[in-house]
């Protein structure tokens, strides 16, 4: 499958992300847009790898390796960083009784 | 048009669509079970692309354990109702409108690249298993690796200090 097909997938995937970020109002929603926004990216490295295992697949049999491990470590810091999100969104809705993000927009309420 | 054509063009549209469902649902349920479904499909890419060790990594971690938490806290708050009282249209349009934007941006950069002979090989290779994945970690990544498990020691003591109800 030609890389272009790829591209513009995880293009568009991104961009539902980048409009549900904008559009919605409700933080968890918003937090889901970005972790969708991140599985786009991984995407994109997974399929670029694969085209860098076609280009010198021969000639060099780490290669790929490297783009892989990446999205690895992307999934390790993105798990890491939704558990300390949802412990913000907990305790967000426990001060405040809502999590719409236009009424926490002074931080300091 | 073969096999690998059709369940790509399947999973593609199948992402899309639940990416689409997941922005546009009023339940933030419906949401949470949209972006499972999406993250489904991105791992169906994973198998296609032979990384079948993302693949199963994509499947147990988000669509397991993070979209569980995600459920979790959804149902904790109790939102499962239509939880957005402020309505206001022209921001909603303004956002798809930018959205939009962007994409057409990105489409007519990358449209012209010449990448028309560079291929993402499918179903062949062996990068992907969980021996080479291995080696190449535990050898030249061990210290991102041993980072990693501080990374999330330290998550989890952040999680513990903001959640804890003082």
């Amino acid at each position: 499958m030609p890389i272009n097909y790829y591209i513009f997938l995880s293009v568009a995937l991104f961009c539902v992300g980048v409009a549900g970020v904008l559009t919605r109002r409700n933080a968890i929603i918003i937090f889901m847009c970005v972790e969708l926004m991140l599985n786009a990216v991984n995407l994109l490295l997974v399929a670029f790898s694969k085209m860098q295992w076609h280009a010198l697949g021969a000639a060099d049999p780490q290669a790929g390796i490297n783009a892989q491990i990446f999205v690895f470590f992307i999934m390790v810091v993105a798990a890491a960083e939704v558990s300390v999100g949802l412990a913000i969104i907990v305790m967000m809705y426990r001060n405040t009784h809502s999590i719409d993000v236009n009424f926490l927009n002074r931080l300091k309420h | 048009m073969n096999i690998t054509q059709v369940l790509f063009w399947f999973l593609s549209i199948l992402a899309i669509l639940g990416a689409i469902l997941v922005v546009i649902s009023k339940n933030p349920v419906h949401s949470v079970l949209w972006l499972i479904v999406v993250f489904v499909a991105i791992s169906g890419h994973y198998i296609l692309l032979d990384a079948q060790f993302l693949a199963i990594v994509n499947l147990i971690v988000y669509a397991g354990a993070i979209m569980v938490l995600f459920l979790f806290v959804v149902m904790l708050m109790n939102l499962n109702t239509d939880s957005e009282p402020q309505k206001n249209r022209w921001l909603k349009i303004a956002g798809v409108m930018t959205g939009g934007a962007l994409l057409l941006v990105l489409v007519a950069a990358l449209k012209r690249a010449d990448l028309k002979n560079q291929l993402a090989e499918m179903n062949n290779g062996d990068i992907g298993l969980i021996h080479n994945l291995g080696m190449s970690l535990f050898h030249d990544y061990v210290i991102p690796f041993e980072i990693s498990s501080v990374l999330f020691l330290s998550a989890m003591v952040g999680v513990v200090v903001i959640g804890k109800k003082d």
